[in-house]
């Protein structure tokens, strides 16, 4: 029997979808193992727990007080290490965002457990669960088994299916949590407007220093708009000042795992491929046959970006239509 | 006011990869190892917020004698001492975290610097657990550090934005790209830095919850299709991703 706990992700009340992601990884984990799954939420008010059943979750605590609206490090921490301590779980799942990875490491140190972070697949070998994660920047995985009594898997966002929830509904049980510890407070949410974010988005496209300057990045963004997708970029461009830092994609930007990729004017240095190769469909266009991003790419056009993107938008713009 | 930096040496990004004879870890041959470039920014920030307030600055490492390389860069680009926490064996994140948390309250540091994460393990995960096992308060992934008398102002990325956090000393940052520019060792540092001692301790033996059954390589690639070379490949190109990739 294992007591699987899920830690729920939310900003302005609102589930993430990461959240689901491990919630239905834990239950799938529970039937294999044996076990139940709880999840446990923070914050001032969040919509829809009992959606977490359909995801496998048979009960929901949402730890309450109307102060913790944003994300505050030292309450979650404080109040999630106080609901294991008192309730005794054997595994904890959450989200590697950027919530779940300042968390994560917190929570395992106070309670002196093991922690696997960006975990890419959880397996069950006999009795135990094995984590596979990427190391230098995914040229190379690590199966890594968990030792301590509690064990928590932070698991990378976009990989692990959610599947379709069923009709089920959580058991949610609100419990009012007493003098947060706000000694780490965020006291402002800073959006970058109307814009999707590399590392949330099913669809990126990104550019390069092929785009030859920030003028002809409308292109880019045409494109990004027809699909759905985020804008991203090469470090090249964002450390030329073409584009925002929040875009570069890579070992020292971002690392993404959309549905798809295009790369339009990226060579595909070791650095940048480290972070989109895990993306399911890639597709390149750049005029040099040789790139590297070609040994990566599902799909390419080996050909110039100004002849090939407006071509390609128009192209776009026909089938949505 | 007391400033450390915990440091890490790495291997070089561009570096190729293979698998060593244990099949747990890499074959070090022909790798160049160098500071872990998040580190880079956390050595600047210590040597600006020196600048600023004054005060001394210390580097922490904790690795095998190579280690020495990257504290000797650090002294280079002006932190004044370095300490090496000798141990060759492998140590999973917490237990990097105990030895410097040890080490951070042995020095009494009133304000640590992290880099936001070690490009070998990719973990990103040792400042958070360092600072919760020295009660410190702590603020990841950050891109502007402000700091006015013990009260801390940051700004850390999140998806899609920023937040703005604010905490006080004693305080653990860790940090990312866009926080400053990390300057270059002046020669005169270089030179200096050769001739300074870097003090060498023994931390605790490590006692590891993540074990590392096995490392691999990803599961290569099928070389792709190029389509065409030019605009009259985009119909195809289209009609793939409709129909065979099933995404647009
Ligand atoms: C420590 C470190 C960390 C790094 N981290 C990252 C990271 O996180 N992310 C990252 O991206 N990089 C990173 N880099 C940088 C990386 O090594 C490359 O320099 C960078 O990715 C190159 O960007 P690029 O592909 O846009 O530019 P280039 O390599 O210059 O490639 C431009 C490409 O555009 C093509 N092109 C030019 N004109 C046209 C045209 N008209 N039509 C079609 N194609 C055209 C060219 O054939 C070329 O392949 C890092 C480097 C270091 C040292
Ligand atoms: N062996 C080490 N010695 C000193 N500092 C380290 C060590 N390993 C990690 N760190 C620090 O912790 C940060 C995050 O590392 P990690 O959690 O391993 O990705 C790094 O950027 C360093 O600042």
């Amino acid at each position: 029997m294992t007591k699987f706990l899920v830690f729920i992700e939310q900003r302005n009340g609102q589930i993430k979808k990461s959240s689901f992601e491990a919630a239905k990884t834990a239950s799938g984990l529970a039937s294999k193992l044996g076990g139940s799954v709880e999840a446990v939420a923070v914050g001032s008010e969040i919509s829809n727990l009992e959606s977490l059943g359909g995801f496998g979750v048979d009960k929901v605590t949402h730890l309450k007080n109307e102060t913790v609206t944003n994300y505050s490090p030292s309450a979650y921490t404080q109040a999630v290490v106080k609901f294991v301590s008192e309730n005794g779980f054997d595994s904890i799942l959450l989200a590697a965002s950027s919530m779940g990875k300042d968390l994560a490491p917190r929570v395992a140190a106070k309670l002196d457990a093991g922690l696997a972070v960006d975990c890419v697949a959880l397996n069950v070998e006999g009795s135990n669960i094995i984590a596979t994660r990427p190391v230098y920047a995914g040229k190379a995985l690590v199966d890594v088994k968990v030792t301590s009594s509690v064990k928590v898997f932070a698991l990378r966002p976009n990989v692990f299916s959610a599947g379709t929830p069923t009709d089920a509904k959580a058991e949610v049980a609100v419990t009012i949590i007493d003098s947060p510890n706000l000694n780490v407070k965020v006291v402002e949410v800073k959006k970058s407007e109307g814009k999707l974010d590399v590392s949330e988005a099913d669809a990126i496209v990104a550019g390069g220093r092929g785009m030859k300057g920030p003028e002809h990045f409308g292109m880019i963004e045409e494109l990004a708009k027809l699909l759905g997708a985020a804008t991203g970029a090469s470090r090249a461009v964002v450390d030329s000042g073409w584009r925002p830092h929040s875009e570069q994609v890579g070992q020292t930007g971002k690392v993404v795992s959309p549905t798809l990729y295009i790369a339009v004017g990226i060579s595909g240095a070791i650095q940048h491929i480290a972070g989109m190769r895990s993306s399911k469909y890639i597709v390149a266009i750049n005029k040099d046959k040789d790139a590297p991003i070609f040994q990566i790419a599902d799909y390419g056009i080996a050909g110039d970006v100004f002849e090939v993107l407006p071509k390609f938008i128009d192209e776009i713009k026909k089938v949505k239509s | 006011m007391k400033i450390a930096v915990c440091v890490s040496h790495v291997p070089d990004t561009a570096a190729k990869i293979s698998i060593g004879g244990d099949g747990k870890c890499i074959d070090p041959a022909g790798v160049t190892f160098v500071v872990n470039p998040y580190d880079e920014y956390a050595i600047e920030e210590a040597l600006k917020t020196k600048e600023k307030l004054g005060g001394e600055t210390v580097a922490i490492s904790l690795g095998g004698d190579s280690h020495k390389e990257t504290l000797r860069k650090a002294l280079a680009m002006g932190i004044d001492n370095a300490v090496l926490l000798k141990d060759n064996s492998y140590r999973d994140s917490l237990s990097v975290a105990k030895a410097l948390a040890e080490e951070i309250k042995t020095q009494g540091a009133e304000l640590v610097f992290f880099g936001k994460q070690s490009v070998d393990f990719d973990n990103s995960v040792v400042g958070q657990m360092t600072s919760e096992l020295l009660g410190y308060n702590c603020v990841s992934v950050v891109v502007s550090f402000a700091l006015d008398g013990s009260k801390v102002t940051c700004e850390r990325e999140i998806e899609g934005g920023k937040e703005v956090v604010e905490t006080s000393l004693p305080a653990v940052i860790t940090t990312q790209k866009g926080l400053n520019e990390p300057r270059y060792a002046s020669l005169k540092g270089i030179m200096a830095a050769k001739k300074k001692e870097i003090a060498e301790k023994q931390p605790a033996p490590a006692n590891n919850f993540v074990e590392v059954i096995a490392m691999k390589r990803p599961a290569a690639k099928q070389a792709g299709k190029i389509v065409g070379t030019d605009s009259s490949a985009v119909p195809e190109l289209v009609r793939l991703l409709r129909e065979e990739a099933k995404v647009i």
